[in-house]
């Protein structure tokens, strides 16, 4: 991959860090308000159905998180495994479409 | 510190990057999510989400302090950053395990 | 204070080993007396490099006791474990034998990562005038007092990892020189800097400001490289 490709992915790593930076903070912040006296699932649902600013939220958080763990990935398998060259970034731009098809999956389940 | 901060936030980012299919996976089978939840009460279960979270927070503090780093004019606290961080997942550790 | 030191020195090549020897223990003594007295009244074959002994030429920098130190600035009494040393090469280079090391690929990158100074200037130019307190040559000045020891190159731990990475001292040369108005060959250096064995491959481990003899973060100038590089990908530039 050229320096220039490298350096971008850098880019996206370290921009989608800071949007998950943010949606982490907010996202513990929720568990620690909701997990307090026990989670149920119609507790859960009826806080969250049919409200798109969380929807929207969770579909930024969800796309950040598609953008930021395979570029990380791809460091640690060059680095710990040895796995470098095209077959692993393939594999990866497939991990971040799996991740991101999940997430967006879930976040209709669970808003809309 | 900065040493075993790096490799904790690593660490953590590897796992998350695990779970996160999981944890989709999981969400979008909402009608089943009691079932779920219902497993999620088994004490080994609840250990694991605790550290999950604790992960989620470590690897949120370890980040920070790279961006930091990065991305912020160099000053002598630099050094002070990794002890922070490590404060920062510890505490929100510890408040989920309060909260749970 | 014990009357000896009990000191292990590595001998040989990679595949080489420690010898044990017993050395007078004397007041402010440094790692680098030890090592002197060993080769010049216990065994006379013994391969070390030192020059200075004042902390200037960057050349009797050992691993001490797990740690990559500048030996001739280092007392005994700073880093002797109940009266014991163990004394090794530098990590991170090949080892020619005992405690010499070979630093040609340390010194390489320094070139390979465009450390040469080009100016643009020729001798019928007037002087460059630089203000001594400009935001270029104040980050400049953080950086330039490297003598070149190679203890930050001993230290990284990417490099263990990634031996082809430019490493903390070339990569802080390449800031001195990024933060050197005067210099004409900066998208050159960027893009040396650049790429898998550049600046982005630094995890801020800090290993390398931690051990620095003359305290310089070369962490600090290879994230302002990482920025650089960055907006220059950012631009087009790269």
């Amino acid at each position: 991959m050229s320096a220039r490709s490298e350096t971008l992915l850098w880019v996206a790593q370290r921009a989608s860090a800071g949007l998950l930076a943010l949606c982490v903070t907010v996202h513990l912040a929720t568990i620690l308000y909701a997990v307090q006296g026990g989670l149920t699932g119609a507790e859960i649902l009826g806080r969250t159905r049919g409200n798109p600013a969380w929807a929207a939220f969770y579909t930024m958080f969800v796309l950040a998180a598609a953008v930021h763990a395979p570029i990380g990935l791809r460091t640690v398998l060059a680095e710990w495994f040895g796995w470098r060259g095209r077959a692993r970034d393939f594999a990866l731009i497939a991990f971040a479409v799996v991740l991101a098809g999940l997430g967006l999956r879930a976040v209709s389940t669970v808003f809309a | 510190m900065s040493r075993r901060l790096a490799y904790a936030h690593r660490l953590s980012g590897i796992a998350l990057a695990v779970f996160l299919p999981v944890h989709f996976w999981v969400l979008s089978r909402a009608l089943e999510l009691d079932a779920f939840l219902a497993w999620t009460e088994q004490p080994a279960v609840k250990l694991a989400e605790w550290g999950l979270v604790t992960l989620l927070a470590l690897h949120l503090a370890g980040g920070l302090r790279v961006l930091a780093l990065e991305f912020l004019p160099w000053r002598n606290w630099a050094k002070g950053l990794a002890a922070g961080a490590a404060a920062f997942a510890l505490a929100a550790g510890l408040a989920f395990a309060l909260a749970l | 204070m014990s009357a000896t030191l009990h000191v292990k020195v590595w001998r040989g090549g990679a595949d080489g080993a420690f010898q044990e020897f017993e050395v007078p223990r004397r007041e402010s003594q440094t790692v680098l007396d030890v090592v002197t007295h060993i080769q010049r009244a216990l065994d006379p074959t013994l391969a070390y490099r030192y020059a200075c002994r004042v902390g200037m030429c960057g050349s009797c920098a050992m691993t001490v006791n797990g740690a990559a130190r500048w030996t001739c600035r280092t007392h005994v009494d700073k880093v002797a474990n109940k009266g014991e040393l163990t004394i090794a090469p530098l990590r991170n280079l090949p080892v020619i034998r005992d405690l010499v090391t070979d630093m040609r690929e340390f010194f390489d990158k320094w070139a390979r990562a465009a450390g040469q100074f080009r100016g643009a200037r020729t001798r019928a130019d007037d002087f460059a005038r630089v203000s001594p307190q400009s935001a270029e040559r104040v980050q400049a000045d953080a950086a330039i007092e490297c003598i070149g020891c190679a203890v930050c190159y001993a230290s990284c731990d990417v490099l263990a990892r990634l031996p082809e990475y430019l490493g903390p001292a070339a990569l802080n040369r390449a800031w001195t020189l990024v933060n050197d108005v005067r210099d004409a060959a900066q998208a050159e250096r960027l893009r040396a800097v650049a790429g898998d064995a550049g600046s982005l491959s630094c995890h801020t481990h800090m290993s390398c400001t931690e051990r620095c003899p003359k305290n310089i973060s070369p962490t600090a100038g290879i994230a302002g490289l990482k920025r650089a590089v960055a907006r220059a990908a950012l631009a087009g530039e790269l």
